[in-house]
């Protein structure tokens, strides 16, 4: 990384005081360079020399750095405005209670932890699949696979992307879903015991597979290819020079993987990961035709029905005729837009810590 | 322990392209040999060959047979992960893992061994530092990324990985080309230290370098471009330098090349 933001300090050092000179290059190289004009009035320590296109550059990366932050600030705005009113008439404490109840305007009872709870628990759980066959998939495509394959090969797993999440949904439903009725069933049959299988009167049934367990693997398969995709660009970037190190001193192909792809990638696969739970968060209408709807709360078991906020958003979104119904859709709608920008700093951070 | 290497017809190819043709040489134990010439005529493809670094670039093959110790290490059922770890390598850029701290970088090979004792590690460690004339720059940061050394250190602590796996053969492409001349100096003090343990092969630009650090010289060139690279001749450094029985031979070393 460091190699790329070199030769860019180099350049621009030349027009700093010399408090910021940096790198050997930048030192060694200038001087011989450094035209005798600008020996003869040296830029005075408080106003440093910027060239024009320079500050045209800068202005232009500022401004759109700046338009971001602006829309996304925006829309942080408008979520909270639209939502206020509705928070304000909420007849329970809207961050702890599993009730949603919007029937009547004059006695809104809603909270978000049920939607919060299953959100996290089935975009987890397809992390949790997609993440380690995304890394498998990565590594066949980069170090294994000869090339005529290996093209293909990533060629379907990018189209993957492509399909859209309706046609997810449909087969997760109506093809998956009965597929994976044995596993349910095993899974219920031997390891009830534990609250992830276990499975409630009143519950979706197992042979309809409304429930989190098949919305999690469709989310898995809707994800991968994001996943994928990312850890095998930055695996490919892996240095010539440092695989070749490896291999000299007697490393295995999978030994190489480990001592240098694995290291060198491992930021990029976080990334992307966490890029494919940002998708699993907000992914909308697969889970929507998938999950089925329960009167029980959620007990943290896979076999459970229920909604995700983007799902019990877009199944409510016909009714929205009053502005303080929609209120309470959209604080739950502001939920989400939080969650996913704290797995996104959480995943930074994760990066940066890993880095160090 | 030193061992002697032998180059037998070897012509190397990467895909359709001959690359270097019909190289014959010997290789005493505890010597050290430079291999000169101008650039593209094959030097770095040869050094390659001999521990097998060359097959890994797709397409590349090899004919003819490199002995070790009368051993062909393109022979059958030879498996090329124990040819490299008999003869290590040094490339031209420094590459030690970055991420890696430096104790690390010079015990991966040990470690891809299956060495896992602490203290071994530890101890072969400082040896491997200490005959890179690495130890005491580094004493007291061995815990910190390798990534984190100058230039000339890089490559001394790639020197340390590559002895710390106690090798037969050191091979060195270039290993000075990135460094000042004192870092330059004080590898090819190493190399002649090196040599009472090991079997070196050096590939140099410097004439002067291969002077200095080599006990026998050969001289590489391309007959014409397109052509394949050819070894024009090998004898002691001396003679070489001083007598050479190649007029091309003795055009290059005097800088009347091309
Ligand atoms: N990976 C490769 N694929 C195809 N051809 C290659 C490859 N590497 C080297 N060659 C070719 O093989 C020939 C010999 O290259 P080699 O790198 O061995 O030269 P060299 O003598 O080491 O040169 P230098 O002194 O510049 O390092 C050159 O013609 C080069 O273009
Ligand atoms: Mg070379």
């Amino acid at each position: 990384m460091s190699d790329h933001t070199g030769p860019q300090t180099d350049a621009t050092a030349d027009h700093r005081p010399a408090t910021s000179a940096t790198t050997a290059g930048a030192l060694g190289g200038s001087p011989a360079r450094q035209p005798p004009a600008e020996r003869a009035q040296p830029p005075s320590p408080g106003k440093p020399v910027v060239r024009r296109g320079d500050r045209l550059f800068r202005a232009a990366a500022v401004s759109s750095g700046g338009l971001i932050v602006g829309i996304i600030a925006a829309i942080g705005l408008f979520l909270l405005l639209q939502a206020v009113p509705a928070l304000r008439v909420d007849q329970v404490n809207f961050l702890t209670s599993r009730l949603w109840n919007t029937d009547s305007l004059t006695n809104l009872r809603f909270g978000i932890l049920d939607l919060l709870l299953i959100t996290v628990t089935v975009s987890l759980f397809a992390l949790i699949i997609a993440m380690p066959v995304s890394l498998g998939i990565a590594l066949f495509l980069t170090q294994y696979a000869p090339a005529r394959l290996a093209r293909p090969f990533a060629y379907v797993v990018d189209l993957l992307a492509a399909v859209p999440s309706i046609v997810f949904g449909l087969w997760g439903i109506f093809v998956l879903a009965p597929a994976l009725y044995p596993v349910a069933a095993w899974l219920n049959t031997h390891l009830g015991w534990l609250f992830l299988f276990s499975r409630r009167a009143g519950a979706p049934s197992l042979q309809g597979g409304g429930n989190l367990f098949t919305a999690g693997i469709v989310l898995a398969v809707m994800i991968l290819p994001i996943i994928t995709a990312v850890s095998r660009e930055v695996f490919e970037r892996t240095p010539r020079e440092q695989i070749e190190g490896a291999l000299a001193l007697g490393a295995t192909r999978w030994e190489v993987i480990r001592t240098t792809v694995l290291p060198f990638g491992r930021a990029g696969y976080v990334s992307g990961s966490m890029l494919g739970l940002g998708r699993a968060l907000g992914e909308t209408i697969a889970i929507y035709i998938i999950l089925s709807g329960t009167a029980l709360s959620f007990s943290g078991s896979l076999f459970d029905g229920g909604a995700t906020f983007a799902s019990k958003i877009a199944q409510a979104a016909p009714e929205f005729n009053n502005p303080t119904l929609a209120g309470a859709y959209v604080s739950a709608g502001l939920v989400l837009f939080v969650l996913t920008f704290v797995v996104n700093a959480a995943a930074r951070a994760a990066i940066a810590a890993g880095e160090r | 322990m030193a061992r002697r290497l032998d180059l037998e017809h070897v012509n190397i190819y990467y895909g359709n392209f001959h690359a270097v043709s019909d190289v014959s040489l010997m290789v005493p134990p505890h010597s050290v040999t430079a291999f000169i010439g101008p650039s593209g005529c094959g030097k770095s493809t040869v050094l390659r060959t001999i521990n097998r670094m060359h097959e890994v670039i797709p397409g590349a093959r090899v004919e003819g047979r490199v002995l070790l110790d009368g051993e062909d290490v393109y022979g059958p059922g030879v498996d090329p992960v124990d040819v490299r770890r008999t003869i290590g390598m040094v490339f031209q850029r420094p590459n030690p893992f970055p991420t890696m701290s430096i104790r690390d970088n010079v015990v991966a090979g040990l470690k891809l061994q299956g060495v896992k004792n602490k203290a071994k590690l530890n101890e072969t460690a400082e040896q491997a530092l200490r005959a890179a004339n690495l130890w005491d720059e580094v004493r007291d940061r061995l815990n910190k990324p390798g990534g984190g050394l100058s230039g000339g250190q890089q490559q001394r602590l790639c020197i340390a990985r590559a002895v710390a796996v106690a090798p037969d053969v050191l091979l060195m492409d270039e290993p000075c080309s990135a460094l000042d001349p004192i870092s330059t100096l004080a590898i090819e003090d190493l190399i002649s230290e090196l040599k009472r343990d090991f079997t070196i092969v050096i590939v140099t630009h410097n004439m002067q370098q291969a002077a200095r650090v080599s006990d026998q010289t050969a001289f590489f060139n391309l007959r014409a471009t397109g052509e394949p690279g050819q070894l024009v001749e090998i004898d002691q450094t001396q003679k070489i330098f001083a007598n050479p029985t190649q007029r091309a031979t003795e055009d290059y070393i005097t800088g009347r090349f091309g």
